[in-house]
Parts: C-alpha cells; structure tokens; sequence
C-alpha cells in the first residue's frame, strides 16, 4: 500500500550537514516534494515536505529519521486556528497561496481546510484577530 | 399605513412587534410586495462587524490616597499610552495606541500585535489592566507615581466613544505597483494579487437606510454586544458623495460616531486588531435597528449586494497620494462571489468585515426586540443629509512663516 503524507521535519543543528533526504530516497525508495525548507550548516534546521512511497518502507524511512535524531510532526498540526479568536472576515483568503482557505456559501464562514495548508505561514501575521496560529 | 415609533414601542412592549433583519426582508419584499411588507414589518434590524479605527474609551479610574493628577502627565495600560489631558483621573484609550518601545515598521512590516483596541478587548473582558503614570506634583494633588492594578468592575466609569464608525460603503482595495503593500485594508499582493473589501453590504446600518430619515443622534443600537447610542455623526460625514438611482452612496458616505457603557458590553465584539505593517485597531460589533415607519423606508432597506457599487483603489499610489483615480465599479455582490474582474484580469477578493458575525449581530438585535428587552429611541437630531451642503474636505497646508 502507497502513503503520502505532509510532514515537518526539525534538523538538530549536529546534523544539519548530513544527507538525510538523500538516503530516504536511495536506500528506502521514497520520494519527496518539498514545500519548505530553512537548513543552515550549525543551525537548527526545518524541512516541511509530502513524502510518499510504500507503506512498509515510509515506515523505516520515520524511523530512520527518528534514530538519526530528526523530530518529525505533522504538518497539520502545525498552522491552527483558534476558533475563539477566528471572526470569519475572510482576511485570509485571497492571501493563501494554496487555497486552503474557502468560503462556506450559506453561512459565509471561513473554512480552513488543513491539508492544503503548507505551513508557509502568510495567513498567521496577515489575520487581523490573530487566530492563525504557528506551532513550530 | 405611517406608523410612529411609539406606535411600534407598544407592539414591542406586547410581544407582537414583527422583526426582521435587512436580509430577510429582501426575499419578504420580493415575495409580498414592498406595500404590504411595509404594513407588516415593524422594524429591520442591521449589522456590521469590521475593524473601525476610530474607536476609544473614556475612563475615570477613581482618585488615590494621597491624590495624583494625571492631567498633564504621562499615563499607561499594559505600556500602552493613553491620553490624559483632560481632568485628573479621567483618561482616554485610544484603539490605535502603541506601546512605546513597539518597532513599529523599523522591521518591516511591523507586527503590531499589541494596542489600545487590545487593552479595551481585555478591559472588557474583565482582566486586570496595569496602569502605570507619572505626574508633575501639586499642592492639592501631591503624588508624582502611581503603579496599580486596574479592572473594570472597579473603576467609576468605563464609556466606548468611537469618534467614526460604521463607514455608508467603503472602498475595495487592490495594488497595482509590483511589490507587496501593507495596508489597512490588509495584505495586498502585487499586480492585481487580490482585493479586500470591507462592508456588510445589504445588511450594514446606513447602507439601509441610504438617506438617515430613521438613524439620527440618540438613535439606540446593539454596540459591543451590549446597547449603545448614536452620539453624533460621525467625522468625515460625507452625505454628498455620489449616489447611485436606489439613493445607495457608491463612495465611502456617512459615518456614525457612538457612544456606550463599555461595562455591559463583551469581548467578542470588540476584538483587538492587528494589521501587518499597518498597526492596531479594533474590531467592533454595532447593529442599528430601522423603524419601519412609511413604505418609502422599507423600500430602502430591501437593498441587496447587487444594488450596492464600491469604488476600486489603487492602495499603492491613487490613495496614498490622495489622487482621485479609481479603477472601476463593483457591487457587493461580486466581491462576494470570490472574483472580481479589474483591468481584464480575474482579482481573487477577500473581505475584512465579517459577514456572520453582522448576521449575528443583526439576529440578536432582532431577538432582544422580539423578546420586549429593548425598545427603540426617537432621534433627537437629524444626521447631516445631503441638502446640508456638508463635504469631506482634504487638509488645506499653508506654510507656518518665520
């Protein structure tokens, strides 16, 4: 069975120069598409990106990302919305790249659909009430 | 059929007033026909929910052991400065005030996450503020510092007095030049990237009543979630901009300014604002009730987005160089669609006044008047209306001299 999910991946700064996605591709068959990254040698570094390939081997791909000491969530987890601050302006909506956000046609509220979110993070400064909110 | 609004107080105050908002009573107009609507419907409720800069709240704090002037000194909450001109411990907070040490738009763009329309958010919502002010010392008010802890419950007086609020349309905002602008209409992309708009359209307060012949000063209305008053018109009134043949401004028109006891009021509906590389501000909740006093003011609020044009501005050059320029007209109901065209090209919108909430503000108004816990207010004084000659004039500069 095929997998693709959106993952963000933290770099401790020991390990920003090794060649990490070069061996999820080689020696576990997967491949990616990066959405994002910010990795700089000696630094904490940060990778989001949709990685796919056989269930079985994106198994040991995460859990070789793991041993090697590379903290992984999942990307949804990472741009919220604090529904108590969220006044369904719509603010947000022609400012998303990806169009994660849409308007519900009857009751005009604001949905925010996770999955298309890429965690660029434009709708978190540019939302009035602030309730966009970025969990890295 | 004219009715009067005491005529309506005693339906209301009987439980048989018929209430409707201005979006329902477009399809009820539509169905009965405007002659019969009238006859039957005794009030339209209105609602608006939008960021509204011209927002603040007085406050007397109470006189301390030994007593303190803050009239002339330096007086904070939460850092932000607040203006204390005025008699010892009255002060006023305004909803665009910063912090002192705020960056600003050094690292651009600025992010303003913390203002005076957050400190009234919170001032609302029952937290405690801190105050800190210094003062110059007098004989009969001897204390030069004061660090406290304030809350609204404890204060003498707490009162929202928005100097402009509830702007009769709005422009929609669009960026011509190739680089990304901050404004106070929001984020606006580069070449035509998007378009904000900022109206509740069919349902806003003076959009619905085109000409104030129901809206005057002392009108009573649903303000912050609690109950408020018209005080005044508000500033930049400007009943003669253009209209179109329904009487609808097609320009930024009238304005109200309002006046309320901040302490019955709630924080869901004065939000804390902040705009990226703009500043801060606050978001309020104001829903006006119209009166159904003659079939003429029924036939104005059966207004629908499509009978109500904005104009489109250029937020990179035509506004901020005060040029007259505007790229077009677009009703309501096409910026809502999701897509305007400007210039041939497809313009994704997005708005900065919220919607539901102006349903919500409008239902609950109809609610408190359906339920008998909220009568309505004869003005005491008209609006300003167009044959006031009154115009929205720019800032005429002469130099100062030697």
């Amino acid at each position: 069975m095929d997998v693709s999910r959106r993952i963000v991946l933290h770099f401790p700064p020991n390990i920003t120069g090794q060649p990490v996605v070069y061996r999820l591709v080689k020696d576990f068959g997967l491949t990616f598409n990066l959405l994002k990254a910010s990795v700089s040698p000696g630094e904490e570094g940060l990778m989001v990106m949709e990685l796919s390939g056989k269930q079985e081997n994106y198994d040991k791909g995460i859990q070789y990302l793991t041993e090697t000491g590379v903290e992984i969530q999942s990307l949804s987890q990472d741009v919220v919305r604090d529904e108590s601050r969220c006044t369904h302006c719509g603010a947000c909506i022609a400012i998303c790249p990806t169009l994660a956000f849409s308007l519900e046609p009857k009751t005009r509220n604001v949905l925010f659909d996770h999955n298309k979110c890429v965690v660029c993070g434009l709708c978190v400064k540019a939302c009035p009430p602030r309730a966009m909110i970025s969990h890295f | 059929m004219a009715k009067t609004i005491a005529e309506i107080n005693e339906k209301i105050r009987k439980g048989k007033a018929v209430v409707v908002t201005a979006e329902e009573v477009i399809d009820i107009a539509k169905e009965k026909g405007v002659s019969r609507a009238a006859e039957e419907i005794d009030v339209v409720t209105t609602g608006t929910f939008g960021p509204m800069c011209g927002s603040g709240a007085f406050l007397n704090i109470g006189h301390s052991r030994p007593r303190i002037k803050l009239g002339g000194g330096k007086v904070y909450l939460n850092d932000v400065p607040v203006y204390a001109g005025m008699a010892a411990v009255d002060i006023f907070l305004g909803a665009t005030a910063i912090p002192d040490d705020d960056p600003r738009n050094k690292f651009y763009p600025g992010d303003f996450n913390y203002g005076g329309g957050h400190v009234i958010e919170e001032l609302v919502a029952g937290k405690d503020i801190r105050l800190t002010a210094t003062a110059f010392g007098t004989d009969c008010y001897p204390r030069k510092k004061l660090e406290t802890l304030i809350n609204i419950k404890d204060i003498n007086e707490a009162i929202l007095f928005n100097l402009r609020n509830a702007y009769q349309n709005y422009n929609v905002a669009v960026n011509l030049s190739d680089k990304v602008i901050y404004t106070y209409m929001g984020v606006l992309k580069p070449n035509l990237g998007n378009a904000h708009y900022s109206t509740a359209g069919q349902l806003s307060p003076l959009l619905n009543d085109p000409y104030y012949k129901t809206i005057g000063v002392g009108t009573k209305i649903f303000l912050g979630g609690g109950v408020g008053y018209v005080a005044w018109n508000g500033t930049q009134h400007n009943p003669a901009a253009l209209r179109g043949d329904n009487g609808v401004p097609r320009r930024g028109a009238g304005t109200l300014a309002v006046i309320g006891d901040l302490k019955q009021m709630k924080p869901e509906w004065l939000v804390g604002t902040s705009m990226l590389g703009y500043g801060c501000t606050l978001t309020v909740g104001i829903g006006v009730p119209i009166p159904i006093l003659s079939e003429e003011v029924l036939r104005y609020t059966t207004v629908s987005d499509a009978g109500i044009l904005a104009p489109i501005v250029d937020y990179s050059e035509a506004y901020s160089q005060m040029k007259p320029d505007i790229l077009g007209e677009v009703s309501c109901a096409e910026l809502k669609s999701g897509c305007i065209k400007v210039r041939g090209k497809d313009v994704p919108t997005g708005s900065l006044s919220s919607y539901p909430k102006a349903m919500e503000i409008a239902g609950t108004l109809k609610k408190w008047i359906e339920k008998g816990e909220f009568l309505l207010t004869e003005p005491v004084a008209p609006l300003p209306g167009v044959e006031s000659g009154i115009t929205f004039k720019p800032l005429k500069e002469r130099p100062i001299g030697e």
